[in-house]
C-alpha cells in the first residue's frame, strides 16, 4: 500500500483530516511529527492546513526550520512528491520549494467558500491523473492566500501553473487567478485550496479526489 | 473592620451581607487573597446564587444522560461507545468591551469546557445579538465578534457549523455571545473536574498567569454596563488559540493513555475556581503552591495570581506515578506544566497558621491552604467556595400578561413584502458571517451554516449528530414563559427536520439585572416555559449558563433564553437537506397556520411595535411533528425541509428556493381565523404569520400516499402547495419572482447593512 506521510507542526488544524482522506482514497496514512528529522520511509508527503507555530509571525515562516523541513526539502529535491495545502503551501514559498508568496487576502477577512478550481497542468504528481482542463469543486479556508508572483506569465509559460480558480471563484485576489502551483520538476504541489476536504461525498463536493488518485497512480 | 478589607468587598462586587458570611464561614476576617477568592466564587456568574432556584425546575435527567449539570459540560450516549459532550456559554461583556479578544475567549471557553470532560471538541455554534447594523457601534461590535469567533475557532481547529444571529435595537448596548461546542469521546473515557484521592497531584498545564482577566467574572460580568465603562477593558481575557491548540492535544493525549484521574479548565475566576471545585467535588481539600504557578508578570501578587483569568490552562489531576509521563508529553506538545497542588483529605487543620482559632467549619469537605511565597496566603473550606455560597430567592414581579391583539397592516403588495422580509437583517442570509469560519476542519460536516440545523459525523460510527441554537428575544419580551418554550420547540424543530431525534437541551439564559423583580419574574417564567417544553418534548438540559446583568445605562435587554437542541441520526446517510434540492418535487407545508403577528417581523417592519401575543404553542402537536419528521425521514420519504420561523412562509420559501437554487411554484397554506379578514388580507396572513410548529417538505410525488397516510395518522395538518423547479418563486396570481431578485435581497442584505457590498 502506497504510505502517505501528514507533517503535523504545532497549530497544524487539518493533519488529521488529511490523514482521514489519505485512509478514505486507499492509502497508508503515517503520521509525521515537526520534530522528526525521518520521514518513516513514506512514498509522498503531505503538509496539511493550519496555523503552524500559531502563524504570529509570516504564516510559515518558522515551520520551514523545523527539523522536518530539512528532510522534507532533501526528499523534494530527490523527486518525492509533496503537497502543501494551505499552510502547507505557505510553508513551501517560505522554504524556497516553491515560487512566489501569500498575501492578505484582497478584502481583507478569512474567506471559507466551496470554490472551483480549473487544473491548468496534469505534469505535475499531484495532477496527472486529473483531466486536462477540469473543474473541480474543492473549499478554500484562509485569511492570507493572495497569491503572488513577480511574472505570472511567465511561471505559466513554464508550466508551473497547477490550479486557477475558475471565472467568478478567485476568493482571494490571487494574481492571474493562480489557485496552486508546483516546482519545475512537478513533485512539489502548493494550493490554497483543500483536496482533504473534498473526498467524501457525504460531506460535499469530491474535487479533491483526483490529487490523490495521481499520487496513488490510479489513473481516472 | 481592618483596614485591608474595609470596603474592599464592595469594590470586588461582595455586599455587606456577603462579608458577613464569609466572616461567619472562617470565624475571623478573610485575607486580601480569601476575599478576592469568594468575591469571584460568589459572584453571579460562577455562582448562579439569584438563579439556583429556579434552574431546578428543568428537567435533567433521561435514559441517554450520562453527565447532567453541575460539571464543566453535559454528556449524552450516543450509542456504540460514543458519547457527545456539549454545552453552551455566555460571553456577552468582554465582547461588548472588546469584541475580538471578548468573542473569541469565549469561544476557547467553551472548548475547554467540552475539553475537561475527556471529548475532542469538534464543532461550535453562536447564537449572537446586536443593535441595529446600521447603527456605526453595531457595525464594529459585529465585525470584532464574527472575527474574533472566526479566529480563535479556525485557528484552534474546531469547525463553526452554525447558530443565529438577530438585530434589534435592544440589544445595541449589550450584545450577546452565546457559544455552544460539542466534542465526542468513547463513553468509557469520560472525565470529571472530580479529585480521586488524597495525594493526587493538581498539574497546571498551558499559558503563564497573567493580570488579564482580574475580575472578569464578578466586576465584568454581574453587574450592569453604566456609562464610561470601557475602563473595564483590563478585566477582558485576552485568547492566544495556538496555545489552547497545543493543550488540546496534549490534554487528549494524556486521556487517551489513561494518564488522568481527572480534568478541569480554568474559566471564570481561575485558579480558585478550579482548585475549588476540584476538591469540593471530591469532599477533599487541596495544598496549593502557587510559587508553582509561572507568571507572566513577576510582580503579580497572590490574589491576583488566585483570580487572574488568563485563558489556556487546565488543571489535570494526576496519580503522582504518571506525574513523569504526564510531563513528559506537555513537553512533547510544548506546554508548560507544573505541580499546583495535592489533594488532601477531607479533614485536614484549622485555621491557626493564620492566627485564627480552630473553627468548626460548614458542611464537609476540606481545606484549601494556599501557599505563596513562603506564607500562608488562603486558607477556607472548599466547599465554603465552591457550593455554600449564598442562595437567593430574590424578589419578583410576575410579567405582565400580552396584550390581547395586534394591529399589522396586511394589504402590502405581495412581492415588495416578500423582498423586503428576506432583506431584513434578522431574517437575510448570514453567509457574511459564516463565510469567516472555518467549517470543514474535522472531516465530519455533513451539513454546516445556512441549514436548518448543522449535522455532524460521529467519529468511528456511522451515525450523526443534528445541532441547533435558537431563542427570539421579542417573543420572550411579550411572553417570556411562551418565549421560552417557543425556543425549545424550534430548536428541536430545527433538529427534528433533519431526520435527527432531539435528545438533549444545553441553555444560556440572557436576563438583565436580577435585582429588578420584573427580570426575576420574566426569567422565573422562561424557567417555567423551558420546563414544560422539555418535559413534553422529553429534552432533559445536561447544562448551561445564566448570564445577568444584561442592561446598559439602565436599558435592560430583552429576555433571551437561546436553546441548543443535540439531536441523533442513526445513519448518517439519511440526513435530510434544508430546501428543496432539486426540481420535481411535490411541496406540502405541515403544520397549521394562524394569524399570528404579535412579535412578527412583518409586525417589526410595518409598525416598529411590539405587542400582541407571541404564537400560540401546542406541546402535543409540536411533539407529533417532531415524531412524523422522523418516521418520514427514516422511510426516506423526505427530498427536503424547511422550518417556519422569522419572517413565516415568506421567509422559508425564499430560503428554500436558494438552498440549492431549484425554484417552486405553490399556492399558499389556508389560513385559520381567515374568515375574520378581508380576504384581500389572507395572503399576506399566510405569508408572515409566524405560527409555531411548521415545517415545509419536499418529498418526490411518488411519496404522496404515504405521506398523506403517515400525516393524518400522526394528526399533523397537512397542505399541498404546489412543485418545485425553475428558477423563480411562483404564487399564481399574486407574486412572480425571478430567483436572481430574491438572491440579492436575501444575499445582500447583510453586506448593505454594513456597507460592505459583496
Amino acid at each position: 500500500m502506497v504510505r502517505i506521510g501528514v507533517v503535523t507542526f504545532p497549530g497544524s488544524c487539518d493533519d488529521r483530516d488529511a490523514r482521514a482522506a489519505v485512509a478514505t482514497m486507499g492509502a497508508d496514512p503515517v503520521a509525521l511529527w515537526h520534530g522528526d528529522g525521518d520521514l518513516r520511509g513514506v512514498d509522498a508527503v503531505i503538509l496539511p492546513g493550519g496555523f503552524s507555530y500559531g502563524d504570529y509571525l509570516r504564516c510559515g515562516a518558522i515551520a520551514r526550520f523545523s527539523p522536518v523541513m530539512g528532510a522534507v526539502a532533501a526528499f523534494a529535491r530527490a523527486g518525492g512528491p509533496v503537497l502543501g495545502i494551505c499552510n502547507g503551501f505557505q510553508v513551501l514559498c517560505e522554504a524556497g520549494l516553491l515560487p512566489g508568496a501569500l498575501l492578505r487576502n484582497a478584502g481583507l477577512r478569512f474567506v471559507c467558500r466551496e470554490v472551483e478550481v480549473v487544473v491548468d497542468s496534469t505534469a505535475t504528481a499531484w495532477t496527472s491523473a486529473c483531466p486536462p482542463g477540469a473543474t473541480l469543486a474543492i473549499p478554500v479556508k484562509h485569511g492570507e492566500g493572495r497569491y503572488v508572483h513577480p511574472d505570472p506569465a511567465a511561471l505559466a509559460a513554464a508550466g508551473q501553473v497547477v490550479f486557477r480558480y475558475a471565472p467568478g471563484h478567485n476568493p482571494n485576489g490571487s494574481q492571474a487567478d493562480i489557485a496552486g502551483v508546483t516546482n519545475p520538476a512537478g513533485n512539489v504541489v502548493g494550493l490554497m485550496p483543500h483536496p482533504e476536504h473534498a473526498v467524501d461525498p457525504l460531506l460535499g463536493p469530491t474535487g479533491g479526489r483526483g490529487l490523490f488518485e495521481s499520487v496513488l497512480g490510479a489513473r481516472v | 473592620m481592618s483596614s485591608v478589607i474595609e470596603g474592599l468587598h464592595r469594590q470586588l462586587g461582595l455586599t455587606d451581607e456577603e462579608l458577613e458570611r464569609i466572616l461567619g464561614v472562617l470565624g475571623r476576617e478573610p485575607s486580601r487573597a480569601e476575599l478576592a477568592m469568594y468575591s469571584l466564587m460568589w459572584s453571579e456568574h460562577c455562582s448562579y446564587k439569584s438563579s439556583k432556584v429556579h434552574l431546578r425546575r428543568l428537567p435533567s435527567e433521561g435514559p441517554r444522560v450520562l453527565q447532567g449539570p453541575g460539571e464543566n459540560a453535559g454528556v449524552v450516549d450516543l450509542g456504540d461507545g460514543v458519547a457527545a459532550v456539549f454545552k453552551i456559554e455566555s460571553h456577552n461583556h468582554p465582547s461588548f468591551v472588546e469584541p475580538f479578544q471578548g468573542a473569541a475567549t469565549g469561544v476557547g471557553g467553551i472548548i475547554r469546557d467540552i475539553l475537561a470532560m475527556g471529548a475532542r471538541p469538534v464543532a461550535s455554534l453562536n447564537s449572537l445579538r446586536f443593535g441595529d447594523p446600521a447603527e456605526p457601534m453595531t457595525r464594529r461590535l459585529l465585525e470584532g465578534v464574527v472575527a474574533g469567533i472566526g479566529h480563535y475557532g479556525n485557528c484552534v481547529g474546531v469547525a463553526t457549523v452554525g447558530g443565529e444571529v438577530a438585530f434589534d435595537p435592544r440589544y445595541a448596548g449589550n450584545p450577546l455571545v452565546n457559544a455552544l461546542t460539542v466534542g465526542f469521546m468513547p463513553a468509557e473515557r469520560r472525565l470529571s473536574g472530580r479529585a480521586g484521592r488524597a495525594g493526587d497531584l493538581a498539574v497546571l498545564m498551558g499559558a503563564k498567569t497573567g493580570r488579564d482577566g482580574i475580575g472578569g467574572a464578578s466586576v465584568l460580568a454581574s453587574a450592569s454596563f453604566e456609562e464610561g465603562d470601557h475602563a473595564k477593558r483590563p478585566n477582558v481575557q485576552v485568547g492566544d488559540p495556538f496555545q489552547e491548540k497545543l493543550l488540546i492535544e496534549a490534554c487528549l493525549e494524556l486521556a487517551e493513555r489513561g494518564l488522568l484521574r481527572g480534568l478541569q479548565d480554568l474559566g471564570a475566576a481561575g485558579i480558585s475556581c478550579a482548585v475549588a471545585e476540584v476538591a469540593a467535588r471530591a469532599g477533599m481539600g487541596m495544598e496549593v503552591d502557587l510559587d508553582a504557578v509561572p507568571l507572566r508578570e513577576p510582580s503579580m501578587e497572590a490574589w491576583e495570581v488566585l483570580v487572574s483569568e488568563s485563558q489556556e490552562r487546565m488543571l489535570a489531576l494526576v496519580d503522582p506515578e504518571r506525574l513523569d509521563d504526564v510531563l513528559e508529553v506537555c513537553r512533547q506538545w510544548g506546554i508548560l506544566a507544573s505541580v499546583l497542588g495535592e489533594m488532601t483529605e477531607g479533614r485536614s487543620g484549622g485555621l491557626e497558621e493564620l492566627g485564627g482559632p480552630p473553627q468548626p467549619q460548614r458542611g464537609s469537605g476540606g481545606l484549601l491552604r494556599v501557599r505563596f511565597r513562603g506564607e500562608v496566603v488562603a486558607e477556607v473550606p472548599a466547599a465554603s467556595l465552591a457550593d455554600e455560597g449564598p442562595v437567593y430567592s430574590r424578589p419578583l414581579v410576575p410579567p405582565p400578561p400580552p396584550t390581547a391583539g395586534t394591529e399589522v397592516p396586511l394589504d402590502a403588495e405581495v412581492a415588495e413584502a416578500v423582498l423586503a422580509v428576506a432583506a431584513d437583517p434578522t431574517c437575510a442570509s448570514k453567509r457574511w458571517v459564516w463565510e469567516q469560519y472555518d467549517r470543514f476542519v474535522g472531516h465530519g460536516t455533513v451539513a454546516g451554516p445556512g441549514h436548518d440545523a448543522a449535522v455532524l459525523r460521529v467519529p468511528g460510527t456511522g451515525r450523526a449528530v443534528a445541532l441547533a441554537t435558537d431563542g427570539n428575544g421579542r417573543y420572550a419580551a411579550l411572553d417570556p414563559r411562551a418565549g421560552a418554550a417557543l425556543a425549545v420547540a424550534e430548536a428541536a424543530r430545527n433538529v427534528a427536520c433533519t431526520g435527527a431525534r432531539p435528545i438533549a437541551v444545553t441553555n444560556c439564559l440572557n436576563f438583565a439585572s436580577p435585582e429588578r423583580p420584573e427580570v426575576m419574574g420574566a426569567f422565573a417564567a422562561a424557567v417555567d416555559g423551558m420546563a414544560a417544553a422539555c418535559h413534553a418534548l422529553g429534552l432533559p438540559v445536561t447544562g448551561g449558563n445564566v448570564s445577568f446583568y444584561n442592561e446598559s445605562s439602565g436599558r435592560p435587554i430583552h429576555p433571551t433564553p437561546i436553546v441548543g437542541v443535540l439531536g441523533l441520526l442513526e445513519d448518517a446517510t439519511t440526513a435530510v437537506p434544508t430546501g428543496f434540492p432539486r426540481p420535481g418535487l411535490t411541496v406540502w407545508l405541515l403544520g397549521e397556520t394562524r394569524v399570528e403577528l404579535g412579535g412578527s417581523v412583518w409586525q417589526r417592519l410595518t409598525t416598529g411595535r411590539l405587542e400582541g401575543p407571541p404564537p400560540v404553542l401546542d406541546l402535543t402537536a409540536e411533539a407529533r411533528l417532531h415524531q412524523l419528521l422522523l418516521d418520514l425521514a427514516a422511510r426516506r420519504q423526505l427530498a427536503g425541509t424547511h422550518d417556519l420561523a422569522d419572517g413565516g412562509l415568506a421567509v422559508a420559501l425564499v430560503e428554500a428556493t436558494l438552498a440549492a437554487g431549484v425554484g417552486a411554484m405553490v399556492d399558499l397554506p389556508p389560513v385559520r381565523g381567515a374568515a375574520a379578514l378581508p380576504p384581500e388580507h389572507v395572503p399576506m396572513a399566510a405569508l408572515t404569520s409566524e405560527s409555531a410548529s411548521r415545517v415545509l417538505v419536499a418529498a418526490p410525488p411518488e411519496a404522496a400516499e404515504e405521506l398523506e397516510a403517515l400525516t393524518a395518522e400522526a394528526g399533523v395538518p397537512l397542505a399541498r402547495l404546489g412543485t418545485t423547479g425553475g428558477d423563480r418563486l411562483i404564487v399564481p396570481g399574486l407574486l412572480d419572482l425571478p430567483l436572481s431578485r430574491l438572491r440579492d435581497a436575501y444575499e445582500g442584505a447583510l453586506p448593505h447593512a454594513l456597507g460592505d457590498p459583496v
